[in-house]
């Protein structure tokens, strides 16, 4: 597939900080992308260079084959001009403007005649959901309707891309949930190519055809798809940003891994490779847990119930680690321990890290 | 055994009924939680076991104390109450130091200079503050601030600890943290806790019993695990985590989904109690529906609308009829393509009627 | 997309020029009169001599001059301090009937000039003419008056009556945005009303109390009103009146404008210091006192002393107010001053011959009327652009403009009066010196930190993201201003247009020092009819005033309510 936006080579800095250093980035026409990273990594800072409102120290970014930012040769198209719809993250809806004058505004900019502004934008009001509600201020809109508000109007005038910076972190949880599937049916809907910039790993697991991982540096650390990130990470960094990470610490004696300071071997392949010492890295839901043996015989130290979920904490030889079980599967299995139980636990699956990379995450 | 009680409470604000004749029992060094949404007269009910409310109706007792009545001209104002109280907004007192602000009720209470300094000092170690006891709890974050209020509530060595949604200002990460050291200190001391909060994973991690209101009247009083299990009613139901209802109806005595043109299956039994319904609901949660095969007698048909990968789960939206049912499964799961036709094994179907 | 790119710009661009424009704007109309009275102080021929600097103000009369200011200003503000926290804690925190009402009520002393006040005490409490000691000496046979308001508690007591909300609105701001729960802690620990009051709420709203009383020390430091009408009489100058009469009586000989430019320097040290004392107390003091769930606060029962205590605020607002509007109303009435108030001796040919057939009044009332609106609008406009250039533009250079944004705060009116002289009466080629374009000069210095301070206010709602946006739908930089900024700054336009236009009508402590005969303001014209003995003339263009400022400010509520719906 086509590249639709190409960043190369580009870095920036602010005073003495550098937020970002030589960076590339392709993004296919079509995909909804999304960059996903600790808040202040630098992220919203790129989407604003490929807007147009900051300017690359080096480097360059085209989008759909015209340059619009290159420092080699001072090339630079203001961003009224890029023909991208962008939604910010506070919304950015017009205060003085009604919903109606808010959505036309960019066809009126590009001098469309008055009743074709008007039918694009009665259709989009329609598709965002919010009809009959066209004359209201944004005052008088929920968080949710402002933000329908800021799609239609990045969508309205039929933009090669659109940029999304954070649409959703001022919306509630459970409206947050109901948004990022209609700005997932947008995208189908229009077949635009979306890029997305979000802290928040769910709503990029949801979304996302590809996303690339950047860390606090301004480094992008893995790019693929959703499963590949999740289930193939390439380091310990992407592993833990993911979702809830459990690392156990283990001893080296004669070929085996033990756990902590004890005596369990951990039931798994050994690693490969050279570090000096390694940590096992897995998630609540690769770990199994029984009443009985085999597996790593560990003390459950808190036994949470939390509604739809069981959430224990486990001791194993000094080291701790969170699971978490369906309370139905644990009622109908016996699994519903106390605290200062016995239990055992086996692994579906486990990743082995250099320990050094824990060190360096945990700083 | 009871230790607070409250017998027939009401408030009433003007023509609104905020509480409605309520009447709980709480034991001593029992932790329970008021869970409901905002609006239902949780926080109201608290206010008024602590004295800031007056009682249209009713009384409110602490072991043999009694601390308000409207009928017996009864009130204790909150400071003679020896309550502990701990608010959503911190409301600690910035012009004072960590150590005084939890100094401060035991100075009003006259203590030895000594005892006063041993108590706070006490009070600070629990809370992992003595190393800020000087400072400022403007240099504090959230969860320090917090643990400030906790620990000037300890001081006093109460009887009776109020927290009003006490974690709700912390983000969600300190508020799990924050949550086990409020039921460490509680083991500690031996305080009885009455929690009010609006999100019912905290009331059932932290909570003995819980108490769901709504619109000031009570819904249900039980154990976590009850609450969960067996809710008395359709609200308790959607208020306990993520819920779907679907509407059936009857048709030549077989029941279906809206707009379904196959009959529920032979193992998904309707209660009898729903047979006089012209429609009802078939309520589930997203974790206790499995998907399963055409010849299982328990597959309800459906189609597949969207498929969400979401790390640990996978979240399906499936189209039963005109119906929708949300279902979750774990991501090693296997489960069907957008698009495809499914079958659900519903394993705890709930069946509610639909004004219930 | 557009194919046709554009250079990226560099050097001297829209921005500087802009940022150029900001700057000089407050240079000419504020820097360089400040400047060239440090100079004047400073310097003789050209040569720094601080030791003259010192002689000059331990002369007897400049330094008694300095202690009445601070006398004065010291008694006004603990008395506005106590007024003004006691009327706010009532409104805020106790079950007081009426509380909005009177909250309303207590925002009233603001329209009221404070000369004017003064000129209405002076005739009610003047030892001998007064009608309130005439009446009581009748009636208790007695040579001695009831009160004698020419004296430092007199000038305190009536800069209290229309000082005082400076505190209160602080405090009430303050105490109504306080958490409650931060008052209810203390009383589930244990803690009574009135332990809490001592323990907990004085000492949270007290950063606002000392911006509050600090605000008032400042005014009361460089007013000249009150001082001028009550305090010549028994000699009583302070620092703005002594520069007044050192300007006015030796008609600009060197010694006299060294002493004011002394006096003058004095002035400016004490604002810088006063505003540097508040900007420490708000931002180090100032606690996050803002809560979530709001319930309403605690209020202290005042069971008894409800009606009782009612009744006091009423008749604080019936003594201060409202009887000091009415002698105005009468007085000017009367043919002469001193005839009995009765029926048969109130007319309107007073207020007639003023309005329609006295030049003096007519050409004061047309010159405040347009010195204010040309004020307004230009202070207006200019204010916006400064604004801007401080709140939203990156550009280099911006940081001498937010200093220079500074000074119109802290400049106090006689100060900017006696710059403006120097600066414009010829010595720099142009002489405006005796025309009404000095005036409007100071007005512009003088009102252009309201102009500052509203815009500054309206462009920060202005998030930078709504600009973007508009820039990404497809429209340029000054189609975004036209289109985003401008119509959303205007409820700040407005508002900086208002605050100027109300005070400038009233203006006296800048007009009184530049006046020449056809270019007297309303205020100016009110005093000099006093000086001259034309109490009833003067009396009744007060009067006047008064209802033309009533006007202005229902307008202005008229408009914000307008504006919020």
């Amino acid at each position: 597939m086509e590249n639709i936006i190409t960043v190369e080579g580009v870095c920036k800095s602010y005073a003495a900080h550098q937020v970002h250093n030589n960076l590339n980035l392709e993004v296919k026409r079509g995909e909804c992308f999304t960059l996903l990273g600790p808040s202040g990594c630098g992220k919203t800072v790129l989407i604003r260079m490929i807007a147009g409102h900051d300017v690359p120290d080096e480097g360059r970014i085209c989008i759909d084959n015209t340059v619009v930012s290159d420092n080699a040769t001072g090339e630079y198209i203001p961003p009224e001009r890029r023909g991208l719809g962008i939604v910010f993250q506070d919304y950015a809806v017009w205060p003085h403007m009604t919903v109606f004058e808010n959505i036309a505004y960019p066809l009126k900019m590009e001098k469309r005649p008055k009743d074709e502004i008007n039918e694009l934008v009665m259709k989009m009001i329609d598709i965002v959901g919010m009809k009959g509600l066209d004359k209201r201020l944004p005052s008088e809109l929920s968080g949710g309707q402002q933000q329908r508000v800021a799609l239609a109007r990045a969508l309205v005038a039929d933009p090669s891309v659109m940029l999304l910076d954070e649409p959703l972190s001022n919306l509630d949880a459970n409206l947050r949930e109901e948004m990022r599937f209609e700005i997932k049916a947008l995208q189908k809907r229009f077949g635009i190519t979306v890029m997305f910039v979000t802290h928040d790993q769910e709503v990029a697991l949801a979304i996302s055809d590809r996303m690339a991982i950047m860390d606090t540096k301004g480094n992008i650390r893995q790019i693929g798809t959703p499963y590949e990130i999740f289930e193939q990470p390439v380091d310990l960094f992407v592993f833990k940003f993911m979702g809830i990470a459990n690392f156990l610490h283990v001893t080296q004696k004669g070929g085996d891994y033990l756990v902590g300071s004890g005596s369990q071997p951990i039931p798994w392949e050994k690693p490969q490779g050279g570090a000096a010492s390694w940590v096992a890295g897995f998630r609540p839901s690769d770990v199994d847990i029984h009443r009985e043996g085999p597996g790593l015989k560990g003390i459950i130290r808190r036994a949470n119930f939390l509604g739809a979920t069981m959430d224990y904490m486990i001791e194993i030889d000094g080291e701790t680690l969170r699971t978490e079980l369906e309370t139905h599967t644990a009622i109908n299995n016996n699994l519903m321990f106390k605290e200062g139980e016995e239990c055992y636990i086996t692994f579906k699956a486990l990743h082995w890290f250099d320990a050094e990379q824990l060190k360096e995450v945990e700083e | 055994m009871s230790y607070i009680r409250l017998i027939n409470v009401t408030k009433k604000f003007g023509d609104v009924t905020a509480v409605d004749n309520l009447n709980i029992e709480i034991g001593k060094g029992e932790c329970f939680s008021m869970l409901g949404p905002s609006g239902c007269g949780k926080t109201t009910t608290l206010r008024m076991v602590a004295g800031f409310e007056d009682l249209s109706d009713g009384e409110v007792w602490v072991g043999d104390r009694l601390l308000s009545s409207p009928k017996k001209r009864h009130y204790t104002p909150p400071e003679n109450r020896n309550f502990g109280m701990v608010f959503q907004a911190f409301a600690v007192w910035p012009h004072m130091s960590v150590y005084e602000n939890v100094a401060f009720p035991l100075r009003l209470r006259k203590l030895p200079n000594a005892e006063i300094e041993q108590r706070t000092k006490d009070a600070l170690t629990a809370t992992n503050l003595l190393k800020s006891a000087n400072d400022s709890p403007a240099d504090l974050s959230g969860g320090g601030k917090q643990r400030v209020a906790l620990a000037r509530a300890l001081a006093i060595n109460p009887d009776v600890m109020l927290l009003d949604e006490p974690l709700s200002s912390l983000d969600p990460h300190l508020r799990e943290e924050m949550r086990f050291e409020i039921k460490d200190l509680q083991r500690k001391y031996g305080f009885s806790i009455i929690y009010v909060t609006h999100d019912q994973s905290e009331a059932m991690a932290l909570s003995d019993r819980i108490l769901v209101m709504k619109l000031g009247v009570m819904q249900q009083i039980d154990t976590p695990l009850n609450v969960y299990n067996n809710p008395t009613n359709k609200f308790v139901f959607s208020f306990i985590g993520v819920s779907s209802f679907t509407d059936v109806h009857w048709q030549d005595g077989k029941a279906f989904i809206q707009g379904s043109d196959h009959a529920l299956p032979s193992g998904l039994i309707v209660p009898d109690r729903m047979k006089g319904e012209e429609t009802f609901n078939l309520a589930s949660r997203p974790t206790e529906i499995r998907f399963t095969n055409a010849s299982d007698p328990n597959g309800v048909r459906g189609q597949v609308m969207r498929k969400a990968f979401l790390g640990e789960i996978v979240d399906y939206l499936i189209k039963i009829g005109d119906q929708e049912v949300r279902v979750q499964i774990g991501r090693r799961d296997p489960g069907p393509e957008v698009d495809e036709v499914c079958y659900l094994h519903f394993l705890r179907p709930f069946w509610y009627k639909v004004n219930e | 997309m557009a194919k046709n790119t554009i250079k990226k710009d560099s050097g001297f661009g829209i921005a500087q020029l802009i940022l150029f424009i900001s700057i000089a704007i407050l240079v000419i109309f504020v820097a360089w009169p400040v400047l060239l009275i440090l100079f004047n102080a400073f310097f003789i021929d050209g040569k720094f001599n601080s030791l003259d600097f010192y002689n000059v103000l331990t002369e007897p009369e400049t330094f008694q001059a300095l202690i009445n200011s601070l006398i004065i200003a010291s008694m006004t503000t603990i008395g506005s301090t106590i007024v003004g926290t006691f009327f706010a804690w009532l409104v805020t925190r106790t079950d007081l009937p009426y509380k909005t009402f009177m909250k309303s009520l207590f925002l009233v002393p603001f329209m009221l000039p404070s000369f004017i006040g003064a000129l209405a005490w002076k005739m009610l409490l003047s030892p001998h003419s007064g009608y309130i000691n005439k009446w009581f000496m009748a009636t208790f046979n007695t040579a001695e008056p009831l009160f004698d308001i020419y004296t430092y508690h007199g000038i305190s007591c009536v800069e209290v009556m229309y000082l005082f909300p400076f505190v209160f609105i602080q405090v009430c701001g303050a105490l109504e945005r306080m958490d409650p729960t931060l008052e209810e802690s203390a009383r589930i620990s244990g803690a009574g009303l009135f332990t809490i009051t001592r323990k907990i709420t004085i000492p949270l709203v007290m950063p606002s109390i000392m911006s509050g009383a600090l605000l008032i020390m400042l005014y009361s430091m460089a007013h000249f009103g009150t001082v001028a009408v009550l305090g010549i009489e028994q000699g009583i100058y302070n620092i703005p009146t002594l520069i007044y009469e050192k300007i006015h009586q030796s008609a600009g000989s060197f010694e006299s404008i060294r002493t004011g430019t002394v006096l003058a320097t004095v002035l400016i040290v004490s604002a810088a210091a006063i505003i540097w004392a508040q900007q420490k107390i708000l931002s180090k003091g100032h606690y996050q006192i803002i809560g979530g769930k709001s319930f309403r606060p605690m209020e202290l029962k005042l069971r008894g002393l409800r009606y009782p205590l009612l009744f006091f605020c009423l008749a604080y607002i019936a003594f201060t107010i409202l009887l000091p509007t009415v002698i105005i109303f009468m007085v000017g009435g009367v043919e002469t001053y001193g005839l009995p108030l009765t029926w048969e001796n109130l007319s309107l040919d007073n207020y007639k011959y003023i309005l329609f057939e006295y030049d003096v009044t007519r050409d004061a009332i047309f010159n405040s009327v347009t010195l204010g609106l040309a004020a307004a609008f230009i202070t207006m406009f200019a204010g916006v652009m400064i604004s801007y250039v401080i709140v939203k533009m990156k550009v280099r250079g911006k940081g001498i403009l937010e200093f220079l944004g500074m000074l119109p705060f802290s400049v106090p009116g006689s100060v900017i009066a006696l710059g403006v002289i120097l600066a414009w009466s010829g010595q720099f080629g142009i002489n405006l010196y005796n025309t009404v374009w000095i005036i409007l000069v100071s007005y512009i210095a003088r009102y252009m930190a309201f102009s500052l301070k509203a815009n500054s206010a309206a462009l920060e709602q202005v998030h930078d993201s709504l600009m973007e946006a508009s820039r990404s739908c497809g429209a340029s930089m000054w189609q975004s201003l036209k289109d985003i900024v401008i119509p959303l700054v205007r409820p700040g336009m407005i508002s900086a247009f208002f605050l100027i236009f109300l005070p400038a009508l009233r203006e006296l402590t800048v007009s009184i020092m530049l006046y020449a005969p056809t270019t007297r303001t309303i205020g100016v014209a009110i005093y000099t009819l006093n000086e001259d003995g034309e109490t009833v003339m003067s009396t009744a263009l007060a009067g006047i005033a008064l209802i033309l400022i009533v006007l202005g400010q229902m307008l202005i509520n008229h408009l914000t309510k307008k504006a919020s719906e």
